[in-house]
């Protein structure tokens, strides 16, 4: 009896450590979640009564040009951003992996667009793009361009500007996940490859790519799924124009949900991106295992 | 000989590299600095004066009546220390429990936490929000404060730090008399030192910085954050370059300062979070 007693209160101790932050997370978290499956079943304005919706707000998804335009525009802006990202930081953190002076400089230097707020670098560029006196087109039209970009105000070159952009400010972030991915890498593979008489570009196809090939899948399951759900830097950047050239997924939630009130069909584009995040984590599951 | 040219040339080639990224990566900030410091109308004057001989400081006086950018600091301040504070109280507490406790349902709470980690704000941002309009949270900082501070996030980083600490640490304590409380408080908490350094740098980078939250919560301009009071600023006064520049720097500052301090642990943070996956 009194063991019972104990344990019990052993229990309730646990579950005194968990409350503060389980009550405030099951509230906040878990209760829009399964809110949000059962929405995007209903036609909702926020304001008159809910009505049941069927199947009916997925159905209207496959006419619909904006949800269209934004699940195209968000697999082009992936597929942009991803590899590039990819490419730089992981030749970033190679060059800066070496033992060169001012090493930690240049580390902290491509780790700043990422801390930096993104209101405030996104003013700057948006003023150094700025197609007819920004210093970008400046410069272009000094070194003898006669047609320069018109950036986030042009059709086709609006989506390539949110791109760089992208790019530019998360390419610090995965440096500094490839470069501990580097440093776990034993020096004695490349000790062994030294007296085979290897060079420096060799080391690096049979050695480097291989051994972070497990970092990599990381870095592209992480980016994939970040850029699944950018919405800032369009809103930023764009504003999701000119017209829909730069309208992405979450933009097109926002539109659905707080500019016209129609929360069903808002929570059916929801569903899809959270189709699309899924797969990826589920890849990244099956992956994970495979490389254990 | 020859091997040495090689060898220099290879150098020269890495250090042009190197530099061509540090300026492509700080130059837009070497631009705001100095466009914060003229008149709008010598903002795009080409070529680019990078040292304007008549740095216009009055910009940097301007800014605060401008727009309430006292205020907004203010406000973002308060929610980014509130916020951080619980974050790591609740999630070191919680992560405690889960990583050194024996409970019913231990599991299947954790594997709660973990399911969610997947899943995007985005997608129950909608419902989320109808959810606090109910309670009457609406245009409160209280909204942001419960949006933010009990992630799942917390909670996983904190017991993967607690998990690595050995049982007989605590059970060496429980033999002491210690009860579970004072073991979290007097042992672990200061143990746990680089992991909660780590989230607090997390924590305060996303709150300081963040944007679609405050967007959707924060209409009222006495409760705007430093990001949307900025942005709509931005809107509003499209042309007024300088001041644009100045608010942005100041906008900037606080997080690179909290940045610069505790860069180790960030970077160390990042770096874990790669090698767990």
């Amino acid at each position: 009896m009194a063991s019972n007693k104990t344990a019990l209160k052993e229990q309730l101790v646990a579950y005194s450590f968990i409350a503060p932050n389980f009550i405030g997370f099951a509230v906040f978290t878990l209760v829009p979640i399964i809110f949000a499956f059962v929405l995007a079943f209903l036609h909702w304005d926020g304001a008159n009564p809910i009505r049941w919706a069927g199947l009916s707000n997925f159905i209207a998804l496959f006419d619909d040009d904006q949800f269209k335009a934004a699940l195209k525009n968000t697999i082009v802006y992936t597929g942009g951003t991803v590899p590039l990202t990819l490419v730089g930081s992981l030749l970033l953190a190679v060059i800066l992996n070496k033992k060169i002076r001012g090493r930690n400089f240049f580390r902290t230097v491509s780790f700043f667009p990422y801390v930096a707020s993104l209101v405030a670098v996104a003013a700057v560029w948006n003023m150094m793009f700025n197609p007819t006196k920004g210093p970008v087109n400046m410069m272009l039209h000094s070194l003898g361009f006669k047609n320069v970009p018109g950036w986030a105000a042009d059709r086709h070159w609006a989506m390539p500007t949110v791109i760089f952009f992208s790019v530019w400010k998360y390419v610090g972030y995965y440096m500094i996940i490839y470069l501990a991915g580097l440093q776990s890498i034993s020096a004695e593979l490349y000790e062994a490859a030294d007296l085979d008489g290897a060079n420096g570009w060799q080391k690096f196809i049979s050695i480097t790519i291989p051994q972070l090939s497990a970092t990599t899948f990381f870095v592209l399951v992480m980016l994939t799924i970040q850029c699944f759900k950018v919405y800032d830097i369009v809103y930023m950047i764009t504003q999701g124009g000119p017209g829909t050239a730069t309208l992405v997924l979450v933009y097109d939630i926002y539109n659905k949900a707080f500019i016209s009130w129609r929360l069903g069909s808002a929570s059916a584009v929801a569903m899809v991106l959270f189709l699309l995040v899924m797969t990826v984590t589920l890849i990244q599951f099956k992956g994970e295992q495979r490389l254990r | 000989m020859v091997q040495s040219h090689t060898q220099k040339l290879k150098k020269g080639i890495l250090y042009f590299l190197l530099c061509l990224s540090a300026l492509i990566m700080l130059m837009p900030f070497v631009w705001m600095i100095s466009a914060s410091l003229k008149l709008d109308k010598d903002v795009f004057g080409y070529p680019i004066v990078w040292i304007p001989s008549n740095p216009r400081w009055q910009n940097y006086r301007d800014i605060w009546t401008t727009i309430p950018l006292g205020r907004f600091i203010a406000n973002t301040t308060k929610l980014t220390i509130i916020v951080t504070f619980l974050q790591l109280l609740t999630s070191s507490f919680a992560a405690y429990a889960f990583a050194k406790l024996e409970f019913k349902g231990r599991n299947a709470l954790f594997l709660g936490y973990v399911a969610t980690i997947a899943m995007p704000w985005q997608v129950y941002m909608v419902p989320q929000f109808m959810m606090m309009r109910s309670f009457g949270l609406n245009n409160t900082h209280l909204a942001i404060i419960c949006l933010q501070a009990f992630s799942a996030f917390g909670v996983f980083l904190m017991r993967q730090f607690y998990m690595g600490v050995p049982d007989e640490l605590c059970e060496a304590a429980r033999i002491d008399g210690m009860n579970e409380y004072k073991i979290w408080a007097l042992i672990m908490l200061p143990l746990s030192k680089p992991a909660l350094s780590t989230l607090t740098i997390f924590t305060f980078v996303n709150t300081w910085n963040d944007f679609l939250g405050p967007l959707l919560y924060l209409t009222k301009m006495e409760l705007k954050t430093v990001q949307i009071g900025l942005r709509m600023f931005i809107s509003q006064y499209s042309s007024e370059y300088g001041l644009i520049m100045a608010a942005s720097v100041v906008a900037l500052v606080p997080v690179l300062i909290v940045f610069l301090a505790l860069q180790k642990f960030f970077v160390q943070g990042v770096a874990t979070s790669g090698l767990k996956g």
